[in-house]
Protein backbone atom coordinates (compact mmCIF):
# COMPACT_ATOMS: atom_id res chain seq x y z
CA UNK A 1 0.00 0.00 0.00
CA UNK A 2 1.57 3.13 -1.23
CA UNK A 3 0.78 6.15 0.59
CA UNK A 4 -1.43 8.23 -1.08
CA UNK A 5 -0.11 11.25 -3.25
CA UNK A 6 -2.55 14.07 -2.48
CA UNK A 7 -0.09 15.91 0.26
CA UNK A 8 -1.12 17.83 2.83
CA UNK A 9 -4.35 18.91 2.40
CA UNK A 10 -6.41 22.03 3.37
CA UNK A 11 -8.41 22.34 6.27
CA UNK A 12 -12.15 20.89 5.67
CA UNK A 13 -14.95 23.54 6.37
CA UNK A 14 -18.46 22.78 6.19
CA UNK A 15 -20.55 24.37 3.42
CA UNK A 16 -23.90 24.83 3.32
CA UNK A 17 -24.99 22.76 -0.27
CA UNK A 18 -28.64 23.65 -1.29
CA UNK A 19 -30.70 20.64 -3.04
CA UNK A 20 -31.44 21.79 -6.75
CA UNK A 21 -32.59 18.55 -8.39
CA UNK A 22 -33.54 14.96 -7.63
CA UNK A 23 -33.65 11.77 -9.60
CA UNK A 24 -35.34 8.78 -8.68
CA UNK A 25 -32.94 5.91 -9.91
CA UNK A 26 -34.85 2.88 -8.08
CA UNK A 27 -37.71 2.60 -5.55
CA UNK A 28 -35.20 3.31 -2.25
CA UNK A 29 -32.18 5.10 -4.33
CA UNK A 30 -31.76 8.90 -5.73
CA UNK A 31 -29.72 10.49 -6.92
CA UNK A 32 -29.38 14.59 -5.10
CA UNK A 33 -28.07 16.96 -7.49
CA UNK A 34 -26.44 19.89 -4.28
CA UNK A 35 -25.01 23.45 -5.44
CA UNK A 36 -22.32 24.07 -3.30
CA UNK A 37 -20.86 27.64 -3.39
CA UNK A 38 -16.94 27.45 -3.14
CA UNK A 39 -17.01 23.59 -4.06
CA UNK A 40 -13.02 22.74 -4.63
CA UNK A 41 -13.55 20.26 -6.90
CA UNK A 42 -12.69 16.53 -6.13
CA UNK A 43 -11.48 13.14 -7.47
CA UNK A 44 -13.72 10.25 -8.47
CA UNK A 45 -13.73 7.63 -5.54
CA UNK A 46 -13.45 10.29 -2.87
CA UNK A 47 -16.74 11.06 -0.81
CA UNK A 48 -18.49 14.14 1.50
CA UNK A 49 -19.72 14.34 5.06
CA UNK A 50 -22.97 15.47 5.08
CA UNK A 51 -24.60 17.44 8.38
CA UNK A 52 -27.80 17.51 9.52
CA UNK A 53 -29.13 20.10 12.11
CA UNK A 54 -32.11 19.73 13.88
CA UNK A 55 -33.92 23.01 15.47
CA UNK A 56 -32.80 21.95 18.81
CA UNK A 57 -28.92 21.79 17.90
CA UNK A 58 -28.99 18.09 17.38
CA UNK A 59 -26.48 16.73 14.62
CA UNK A 60 -26.15 13.82 12.65
CA UNK A 61 -23.70 13.56 9.71
CA UNK A 62 -23.00 10.76 7.33
CA UNK A 63 -20.75 9.65 4.36
CA UNK A 64 -21.81 9.39 0.70
CA UNK A 65 -19.69 9.01 -2.06
CA UNK A 66 -19.22 11.52 -4.90
CA UNK A 67 -21.68 10.22 -7.54
CA UNK A 68 -19.93 12.01 -10.65
CA UNK A 69 -16.81 13.81 -11.76
CA UNK A 70 -16.09 16.97 -10.77
CA UNK A 71 -18.46 19.90 -12.46
CA UNK A 72 -17.46 23.39 -11.01
CA UNK A 73 -20.17 24.10 -7.59
CA UNK A 74 -22.44 21.27 -8.67
CA UNK A 75 -22.15 17.78 -7.12
CA UNK A 76 -24.49 15.05 -7.16
CA UNK A 77 -24.90 12.25 -4.21
CA UNK A 78 -27.02 8.79 -4.85
CA UNK A 79 -28.73 7.70 -1.24
CA UNK A 80 -29.93 4.35 -0.90
CA UNK A 81 -33.13 4.68 1.89
CA UNK A 82 -31.90 2.31 4.82
CA UNK A 83 -35.57 1.73 6.66
CA UNK A 84 -35.17 3.08 10.44
CA UNK A 85 -32.11 5.10 9.16
CA UNK A 86 -31.95 8.47 10.69
CA UNK A 87 -29.94 10.37 7.49
CA UNK A 88 -30.50 8.17 4.64
CA UNK A 89 -34.75 8.96 4.82
CA UNK A 90 -34.43 12.76 5.21
CA UNK A 91 -32.15 13.05 2.25
CA UNK A 92 -34.27 10.91 0.22
CA UNK A 93 -37.92 11.81 1.34
CA UNK A 94 -37.94 15.16 3.12
CA UNK A 95 -35.09 17.04 1.81
CA UNK A 96 -36.94 20.07 0.02
CA UNK A 97 -35.46 22.05 -3.18
CA UNK A 98 -33.71 24.85 -1.45
CA UNK A 99 -33.33 23.91 2.02
CA UNK A 100 -30.05 23.90 2.89
CA UNK A 101 -27.66 20.62 4.56
CA UNK A 102 -24.28 21.36 5.35
CA UNK A 103 -21.30 19.49 3.54
CA UNK A 104 -17.38 19.02 3.94
CA UNK A 105 -15.00 17.12 1.66
CA UNK A 106 -13.90 15.95 -0.43
CA UNK A 107 -12.37 13.40 1.80
CA UNK A 108 -10.16 10.40 0.99
CA UNK A 109 -7.19 10.18 -0.96
CA UNK A 110 -6.61 6.21 -1.32
CA UNK A 111 -10.05 5.09 -2.53
CA UNK A 112 -9.52 7.20 -6.24
CA UNK A 113 -9.42 6.58 -9.65
CA UNK A 114 -6.86 9.24 -11.86
CA UNK A 115 -8.06 9.93 -15.49
CA UNK A 116 -4.27 9.48 -16.81
CA UNK A 117 -3.43 6.12 -14.92
CA UNK A 118 -3.95 3.48 -18.16
CA UNK A 119 -3.43 0.03 -15.80
CA UNK A 120 -6.77 -1.78 -16.68
CA UNK A 121 -9.84 -1.19 -13.68
CA UNK A 122 -11.34 -3.50 -12.07
CA UNK A 123 -14.91 -2.15 -10.60
CA UNK A 124 -16.47 -4.36 -8.24
CA UNK A 125 -19.71 -2.69 -6.82
CA UNK A 126 -22.16 -4.40 -4.34
CA UNK A 127 -25.67 -2.11 -4.16
CA UNK A 128 -25.38 1.15 -3.51
CA UNK A 129 -21.36 0.67 -3.43
CA UNK A 130 -22.09 1.58 -7.10
CA UNK A 131 -21.85 5.10 -6.41
CA UNK A 132 -18.31 5.85 -6.24
CA UNK A 133 -17.10 3.44 -9.64
CA UNK A 134 -19.84 4.84 -11.09
CA UNK A 135 -17.86 8.45 -10.66
CA UNK A 136 -14.52 6.76 -12.15
CA UNK A 137 -17.21 5.52 -15.24
CA UNK A 138 -18.28 8.66 -15.75
CA UNK A 139 -14.75 10.30 -15.22
CA UNK A 140 -13.38 8.14 -17.93
CA UNK A 141 -15.93 8.89 -20.41
CA UNK A 142 -15.37 12.68 -19.87
CA UNK A 143 -11.57 12.58 -20.32
CA UNK A 144 -11.77 10.13 -23.20
CA UNK A 145 -10.02 8.01 -21.65
CA UNK A 146 -9.31 4.60 -23.24
CA UNK A 147 -8.37 2.43 -20.21
CA UNK A 148 -10.46 -0.66 -20.69
CA UNK A 149 -12.64 -0.84 -17.26
CA UNK A 150 -14.48 -3.71 -16.20
CA UNK A 151 -17.60 -3.09 -13.88
CA UNK A 152 -18.94 -6.39 -11.69
CA UNK A 153 -21.92 -4.93 -10.06
CA UNK A 154 -23.66 -6.91 -7.66
CA UNK A 155 -27.65 -6.25 -7.05
CA UNK A 156 -30.52 -7.69 -5.30
CA UNK A 157 -33.03 -7.73 -8.20
CA UNK A 158 -33.10 -5.61 -11.56
CA UNK A 159 -34.94 -3.22 -9.92
CA UNK A 160 -32.58 -2.30 -7.49
CA UNK A 161 -30.18 -1.49 -10.51
CA UNK A 162 -28.57 2.09 -9.66
CA UNK A 163 -28.27 4.27 -12.95
CA UNK A 164 -29.40 1.35 -15.14
CA UNK A 165 -30.70 2.80 -18.26
CA UNK A 166 -26.92 4.78 -17.98
CA UNK A 167 -24.95 1.41 -17.42
CA UNK A 168 -26.73 0.16 -20.48
CA UNK A 169 -25.90 2.80 -22.21
CA UNK A 170 -22.44 3.21 -21.73
CA UNK A 171 -21.62 -0.77 -22.15
CA UNK A 172 -22.57 -0.19 -25.94
CA UNK A 173 -21.04 3.16 -26.55
CA UNK A 174 -18.13 3.75 -24.32
CA UNK A 175 -15.50 1.48 -25.88
CA UNK A 176 -13.44 -0.89 -23.70
CA UNK A 177 -15.99 -0.73 -20.74
CA UNK A 178 -17.52 -3.95 -20.12
CA UNK A 179 -20.25 -4.31 -17.53
CA UNK A 180 -21.68 -7.94 -15.75
CA UNK A 181 -24.58 -8.44 -13.18
CA UNK A 182 -24.97 -10.46 -10.64
CA UNK A 183 -28.37 -10.85 -8.89
CA UNK A 184 -28.26 -12.19 -5.03
CA UNK A 185 -32.38 -12.78 -4.98
CA UNK A 186 -34.19 -12.52 -7.79
CA UNK A 187 -32.36 -12.63 -11.67
CA UNK A 188 -33.94 -10.58 -14.70
CA UNK A 189 -36.46 -13.24 -17.49
CA UNK A 190 -33.70 -14.83 -19.93
CA UNK A 191 -30.90 -14.48 -17.38
CA UNK A 192 -28.54 -17.77 -17.42
CA UNK A 193 -28.17 -18.79 -14.46
CA UNK A 194 -29.25 -18.82 -11.19
CA UNK A 195 -29.65 -15.69 -8.52
CA UNK A 196 -26.36 -16.07 -6.29
CA UNK A 197 -24.12 -13.80 -3.78
CA UNK A 198 -20.98 -13.31 -6.28
CA UNK A 199 -18.18 -15.71 -5.88
CA UNK A 200 -14.66 -16.87 -7.29
CA UNK A 201 -16.36 -17.74 -11.10
CA UNK A 202 -18.54 -13.83 -11.24
CA UNK A 203 -14.52 -12.35 -10.30
CA UNK A 204 -12.59 -14.36 -12.44
CA UNK A 205 -15.21 -14.54 -15.91
CA UNK A 206 -15.60 -10.60 -15.23
CA UNK A 207 -12.12 -9.39 -14.01
CA UNK A 208 -8.90 -8.94 -15.16
CA UNK A 209 -5.87 -11.92 -14.85
CA UNK A 210 -3.49 -10.46 -12.11
CA UNK A 211 -0.93 -10.53 -14.71
CA UNK A 212 -2.59 -7.96 -16.35
CA UNK A 213 -2.00 -5.70 -13.45
CA UNK A 214 -5.43 -4.14 -12.95
CA UNK A 215 -6.57 -1.89 -10.44
CA UNK A 216 -9.20 -2.94 -8.68
CA UNK A 217 -11.92 -0.98 -6.63
CA UNK A 218 -14.10 -2.51 -4.27
CA UNK A 219 -17.15 -0.86 -2.37
CA UNK A 220 -19.92 -2.23 -0.87
CA UNK A 221 -21.60 -3.49 2.47
CA UNK A 222 -18.71 -4.66 4.62
CA UNK A 223 -19.23 -8.42 4.40
CA UNK A 224 -19.72 -8.01 0.29
CA UNK A 225 -15.96 -5.84 0.36
CA UNK A 226 -14.37 -8.63 2.63
CA UNK A 227 -15.67 -11.67 0.14
CA UNK A 228 -14.58 -9.63 -2.93
CA UNK A 229 -11.43 -8.62 -1.43
CA UNK A 230 -10.05 -11.84 -0.66
CA UNK A 231 -11.13 -13.58 -3.76
CA UNK A 232 -9.02 -10.66 -5.60
CA UNK A 233 -6.16 -11.62 -3.45
CA UNK A 234 -6.43 -15.40 -3.91
CA UNK A 235 -6.34 -15.31 -7.46
CA UNK A 236 -3.06 -13.18 -6.78
CA UNK A 237 -3.90 -9.70 -6.99
CA UNK A 238 -1.36 -7.68 -5.01
CA UNK A 239 -2.87 -6.15 -2.32
CA UNK A 240 -1.93 -2.69 -2.42
CA UNK A 241 -3.55 -2.87 -6.26
CA UNK A 242 -7.03 -4.01 -4.41
CA UNK A 243 -8.57 -0.88 -2.80
CA UNK A 244 -11.79 -1.11 -0.85
CA UNK A 245 -14.45 0.82 0.41
CA UNK A 246 -16.43 -0.14 2.98
CA UNK A 247 -20.03 1.49 3.15
CA UNK A 248 -21.44 0.39 6.47
CA UNK A 249 -21.95 -1.45 9.67
CA UNK A 250 -24.39 -4.30 8.06
CA UNK A 251 -24.18 -6.56 4.51
CA UNK B 1 -24.47 25.13 16.35
CA UNK B 2 -24.81 24.22 12.35
CA UNK B 3 -27.40 25.63 9.98
CA UNK B 4 -30.60 23.90 10.55
CA UNK B 5 -32.39 21.75 7.72
CA UNK B 6 -35.84 21.56 7.85
CA UNK B 7 -37.80 18.52 8.83
CA UNK B 8 -34.95 17.78 10.49
CA UNK B 9 -35.45 15.85 14.04
CA UNK B 10 -33.11 13.02 14.76
CA UNK B 11 -33.27 10.00 16.11
CA UNK B 12 -35.13 10.20 19.42
CA UNK B 13 -32.58 10.18 21.99
CA UNK B 14 -34.13 9.74 25.08
CA UNK B 15 -31.51 7.45 26.31
CA UNK B 16 -28.05 8.67 24.99
CA UNK B 17 -25.02 7.53 25.97
CA UNK B 18 -22.09 9.65 26.97
CA UNK B 19 -20.52 9.35 23.34
CA UNK B 20 -18.02 12.15 22.06
CA UNK B 21 -19.67 14.54 19.59
CA UNK B 22 -21.31 13.01 16.47
CA UNK B 23 -20.89 9.87 17.89
CA UNK B 24 -23.62 6.85 17.31
CA UNK B 25 -23.64 3.82 19.62
CA UNK B 26 -23.19 0.33 17.70
CA UNK B 27 -23.23 -3.40 19.01
CA UNK B 28 -21.52 -4.85 16.43
CA UNK B 29 -18.17 -4.27 15.29
CA UNK B 30 -17.75 -2.66 12.39
CA UNK B 31 -14.70 -3.35 9.80
CA UNK B 32 -12.97 -0.64 7.94
CA UNK B 33 -10.15 -0.61 6.19
CA UNK B 34 -8.04 0.38 2.72
CA UNK B 35 -7.68 -2.86 1.38
CA UNK B 36 -8.18 -6.27 1.70
CA UNK B 37 -7.40 -8.29 5.31
CA UNK B 38 -3.44 -9.47 5.89
CA UNK B 39 -3.57 -12.68 6.87
CA UNK B 40 -0.29 -13.16 9.26
CA UNK B 41 1.10 -16.24 10.57
CA UNK B 42 1.77 -16.25 14.11
CA UNK B 43 4.83 -18.21 13.41
CA UNK B 44 6.23 -15.21 11.03
CA UNK B 45 5.13 -12.72 12.72
CA UNK B 46 7.64 -10.42 14.31
CA UNK B 47 7.23 -6.57 16.02
CA UNK B 48 9.84 -3.98 15.79
CA UNK B 49 10.32 -0.87 17.43
CA UNK B 50 12.89 1.08 15.81
CA UNK B 51 14.46 4.24 17.68
CA UNK B 52 15.87 7.27 16.04
CA UNK B 53 18.85 6.69 15.84
CA UNK B 54 18.18 3.13 13.89
CA UNK B 55 18.37 0.56 17.19
CA UNK B 56 15.82 -1.93 16.85
CA UNK B 57 14.01 -3.86 19.47
CA UNK B 58 12.18 -7.33 18.36
CA UNK B 59 9.92 -9.39 19.60
CA UNK B 60 8.35 -12.81 18.13
CA UNK B 61 4.75 -13.56 19.12
CA UNK B 62 6.23 -16.36 21.72
CA UNK B 63 8.23 -13.45 23.16
CA UNK B 64 4.97 -11.15 23.10
CA UNK B 65 3.28 -13.77 24.81
CA UNK B 66 5.71 -14.12 27.37
CA UNK B 67 5.95 -10.83 28.65
CA UNK B 68 3.38 -9.24 31.23
CA UNK B 69 -0.53 -9.29 30.01
CA UNK B 70 -3.01 -6.21 30.65
CA UNK B 71 -6.74 -6.68 30.26
CA UNK B 72 -7.76 -2.82 29.20
CA UNK B 73 -11.80 -2.82 28.90
CA UNK B 74 -12.27 0.22 26.30
CA UNK B 75 -14.50 2.15 24.48
CA UNK B 76 -13.58 2.96 20.67
CA UNK B 77 -14.47 5.62 18.50
CA UNK B 78 -14.36 5.55 14.89
CA UNK B 79 -13.80 8.44 12.36
CA UNK B 80 -16.74 6.78 10.65
CA UNK B 81 -18.95 7.77 13.54
CA UNK B 82 -19.40 4.58 15.57
CA UNK B 83 -19.00 3.83 19.08
CA UNK B 84 -18.38 0.90 20.91
CA UNK B 85 -18.18 0.88 24.63
CA UNK B 86 -16.98 -1.57 26.98
CA UNK B 87 -14.88 -3.92 25.02
CA UNK B 88 -12.36 -6.36 26.20
CA UNK B 89 -8.82 -6.81 25.10
CA UNK B 90 -5.80 -8.59 26.15
CA UNK B 91 -2.18 -7.40 25.02
CA UNK B 92 1.42 -5.89 26.17
CA UNK B 93 1.54 -2.47 26.90
CA UNK B 94 3.84 -0.08 25.09
CA UNK B 95 5.23 0.59 28.69
CA UNK B 96 6.65 -2.88 28.74
CA UNK B 97 7.93 -2.74 25.31
CA UNK B 98 9.44 0.47 26.02
CA UNK B 99 11.13 -0.66 28.82
CA UNK B 100 14.36 -1.34 26.92
CA UNK B 101 14.56 1.52 24.56
CA UNK B 102 16.50 4.34 24.99
CA UNK B 103 14.91 7.01 22.94
CA UNK B 104 14.54 11.21 23.03
CA UNK B 105 11.96 11.04 20.22
CA UNK B 106 8.65 12.68 20.47
CA UNK B 107 6.89 10.75 17.54
CA UNK B 108 5.98 7.61 16.84
CA UNK B 109 4.84 6.44 13.62
CA UNK B 110 2.75 2.74 13.32
CA UNK B 111 3.28 0.61 10.69
CA UNK B 112 1.44 -2.68 9.48
CA UNK B 113 1.58 -5.91 7.51
CA UNK B 114 0.22 -4.54 4.17
CA UNK B 115 2.15 -1.03 4.26
CA UNK B 116 -0.64 0.96 6.32
CA UNK B 117 1.21 3.39 8.47
CA UNK B 118 -0.03 6.07 11.30
CA UNK B 119 1.41 8.47 13.30
CA UNK B 120 1.43 9.17 17.24
CA UNK B 121 2.98 11.52 19.59
CA UNK B 122 4.80 9.15 21.54
CA UNK B 123 3.62 10.17 24.74
CA UNK B 124 0.30 8.98 23.81
CA UNK B 125 1.69 5.46 23.76
CA UNK B 126 3.29 5.60 26.85
CA UNK B 127 1.47 6.09 30.58
CA UNK B 128 -0.66 3.05 30.27
CA UNK B 129 -2.74 4.21 27.19
CA UNK B 130 -1.40 1.74 24.76
CA UNK B 131 -0.99 -2.09 24.05
CA UNK B 132 -0.17 -4.19 21.24
CA UNK B 133 -3.37 -6.28 21.92
CA UNK B 134 -3.63 -10.01 20.27
CA UNK B 135 -7.40 -11.21 22.28
CA UNK B 136 -10.81 -9.73 22.01
CA UNK B 137 -13.27 -10.96 24.02
CA UNK B 138 -11.91 -13.70 25.40
CA UNK B 139 -10.73 -14.78 21.55
CA UNK B 140 -7.77 -14.70 19.89
CA UNK B 141 -8.21 -11.38 17.38
CA UNK B 142 -9.78 -12.15 14.11
CA UNK B 143 -7.95 -11.10 11.32
CA UNK B 144 -10.09 -8.56 10.08
CA UNK B 145 -10.29 -6.70 13.07
CA UNK B 146 -6.37 -6.66 12.90
CA UNK B 147 -5.42 -10.14 14.11
CA UNK B 148 -3.22 -11.81 14.99
CA UNK B 149 -2.20 -8.13 16.69
CA UNK B 150 -3.10 -4.70 16.84
CA UNK B 151 -2.41 -1.49 18.50
CA UNK B 152 -5.15 0.29 20.60
CA UNK B 153 -5.02 3.16 21.40
CA UNK B 154 -8.58 3.64 22.68
CA UNK B 155 -8.03 7.43 23.56
CA UNK B 156 -7.98 8.37 20.22
CA UNK B 157 -9.75 7.81 16.73
CA UNK B 158 -9.79 4.10 15.89
CA UNK B 159 -7.46 4.41 12.63
CA UNK B 160 -5.18 5.75 15.12
CA UNK B 161 -5.36 2.02 16.64
CA UNK B 162 -2.92 0.27 14.09
CA UNK B 163 -4.54 -3.04 12.48
CA UNK B 164 -1.74 -6.25 11.89
CA UNK B 165 0.54 -3.56 13.72
CA UNK B 166 4.34 -5.13 12.63
CA UNK B 167 6.22 -1.86 14.17
CA UNK B 168 6.70 1.57 15.28
CA UNK B 169 9.50 4.15 14.45
CA UNK B 170 10.57 6.50 16.66
CA UNK B 171 10.90 10.34 15.05
CA UNK B 172 12.01 13.32 16.37
CA UNK B 173 10.01 15.18 13.52
CA UNK B 174 6.16 14.15 13.09
CA UNK B 175 5.78 12.54 10.39
CA UNK B 176 2.09 12.15 8.93
CA UNK B 177 1.27 8.65 8.26
CA UNK B 178 -1.91 6.93 5.75
CA UNK B 179 -4.77 8.73 6.45
CA UNK B 180 -3.37 11.40 7.63
CA UNK B 181 -1.65 12.20 4.34
CA UNK B 182 -5.22 11.39 2.97
CA UNK B 183 -6.45 14.40 5.04
CA UNK B 184 -7.12 12.43 8.03
CA UNK B 185 -5.98 14.65 11.75
CA UNK B 186 -2.62 14.56 13.29
CA UNK B 187 -3.85 13.53 16.25
CA UNK B 188 -7.28 12.30 16.10
CA UNK B 189 -9.14 13.14 19.30
CA UNK B 190 -12.82 12.09 19.47
CA UNK B 191 -13.51 14.20 22.66
CA UNK B 192 -12.71 17.38 20.59
CA UNK B 193 -13.92 16.15 17.09
CA UNK B 194 -10.66 15.87 15.65
CA UNK B 195 -11.53 14.12 12.31
CA UNK B 196 -9.86 16.09 9.33
CA UNK B 197 -6.71 17.81 9.03
CA UNK B 198 -7.46 21.65 10.17
CA UNK B 199 -10.28 20.31 13.14
C1 LIG C 1 -17.05 6.35 2.80
C2 LIG C 1 -18.53 6.05 2.77
C3 LIG C 1 -19.27 6.32 1.63
C4 LIG C 1 -20.64 6.06 1.58
N1 LIG C 1 -21.32 6.32 0.43
C5 LIG C 1 -22.64 6.06 0.37
C6 LIG C 1 -23.38 6.31 -0.84
O1 LIG C 1 -22.82 6.76 -1.87
N2 LIG C 1 -24.71 6.04 -0.86
C7 LIG C 1 -25.35 5.53 0.25
O2 LIG C 1 -26.57 5.32 0.18
N3 LIG C 1 -24.68 5.27 1.40
C8 LIG C 1 -23.34 5.53 1.49
N4 LIG C 1 -22.66 5.29 2.66
C9 LIG C 1 -23.42 4.85 3.84
C10 LIG C 1 -23.99 6.08 4.58
O3 LIG C 1 -22.92 6.83 5.13
C11 LIG C 1 -24.93 5.74 5.75
O4 LIG C 1 -24.34 4.78 6.55
C12 LIG C 1 -26.27 5.25 5.28
O5 LIG C 1 -26.91 6.22 4.46
C13 LIG C 1 -27.18 4.95 6.48
O6 LIG C 1 -27.33 6.11 7.27
P1 LIG C 1 -28.69 6.36 8.10
O7 LIG C 1 -28.45 7.51 8.99
O8 LIG C 1 -29.85 6.43 7.17
O9 LIG C 1 -28.85 5.02 8.92
P2 LIG C 1 -28.39 4.81 10.44
O10 LIG C 1 -29.31 5.55 11.32
O11 LIG C 1 -26.94 5.08 10.53
O12 LIG C 1 -28.60 3.25 10.58
C14 LIG C 1 -29.90 2.64 10.66
C15 LIG C 1 -29.79 1.15 10.59
O13 LIG C 1 -29.25 0.75 9.32
C16 LIG C 1 -28.03 0.07 9.47
N5 LIG C 1 -27.16 0.63 8.45
C17 LIG C 1 -26.38 1.73 8.54
N6 LIG C 1 -25.73 1.96 7.38
C18 LIG C 1 -26.10 0.98 6.53
C19 LIG C 1 -25.78 0.67 5.19
N7 LIG C 1 -24.92 1.41 4.46
N8 LIG C 1 -26.37 -0.42 4.62
C20 LIG C 1 -27.21 -1.18 5.33
N9 LIG C 1 -27.56 -0.93 6.60
C21 LIG C 1 -27.01 0.13 7.21
C22 LIG C 1 -27.54 0.36 10.85
O14 LIG C 1 -26.80 -0.70 11.39
C23 LIG C 1 -28.86 0.56 11.60
O15 LIG C 1 -29.39 -0.67 12.00
C24 LIG C 1 -21.29 5.52 2.71
C25 LIG C 1 -20.55 5.24 3.86
C26 LIG C 1 -19.18 5.49 3.90
C27 LIG C 1 -18.41 5.17 5.16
Amino acid sequence: MAAPTTGRVAPLTWRVARLVERRIETPTAQTLLLDVPGWPGHLPGQHVDLRLTAPDGYQAARSYSLAGPADGERIEVTVQRVPDGEVSPYLVDTWTEGDPVEVRGPVGGWFVWRTDETAPVLLVAGGSGVVPLMAMVRARRAAGSRTPFRLIYSARTPDDVIYADELRRRARDDQGLDVAYVYTRQAPDGWRGEPHRIGLADVNSHGWPPDLEPLCYVCGPTGFVETVADLLVGLGHPTRRVRTERFGPTG
Amino acid sequence: MGIVSPGFQGRPRSSAPDLPPGQYLTEDFPVLSAGPTPRVPTDTWEFVLTTETGAEHRWSWAELMNLPQDTPTVDLHCVTRWSKLGTTWQGVSLDTLFDAVDTDARYALAHSYGGYTTNLPLDDLRGGRAWVVHTYDGGPLPAEHGGPARLLVPHLYLWKSAKWVRGIRLLVDDRPGFWETAGYHDYGDPWREQRYQGD
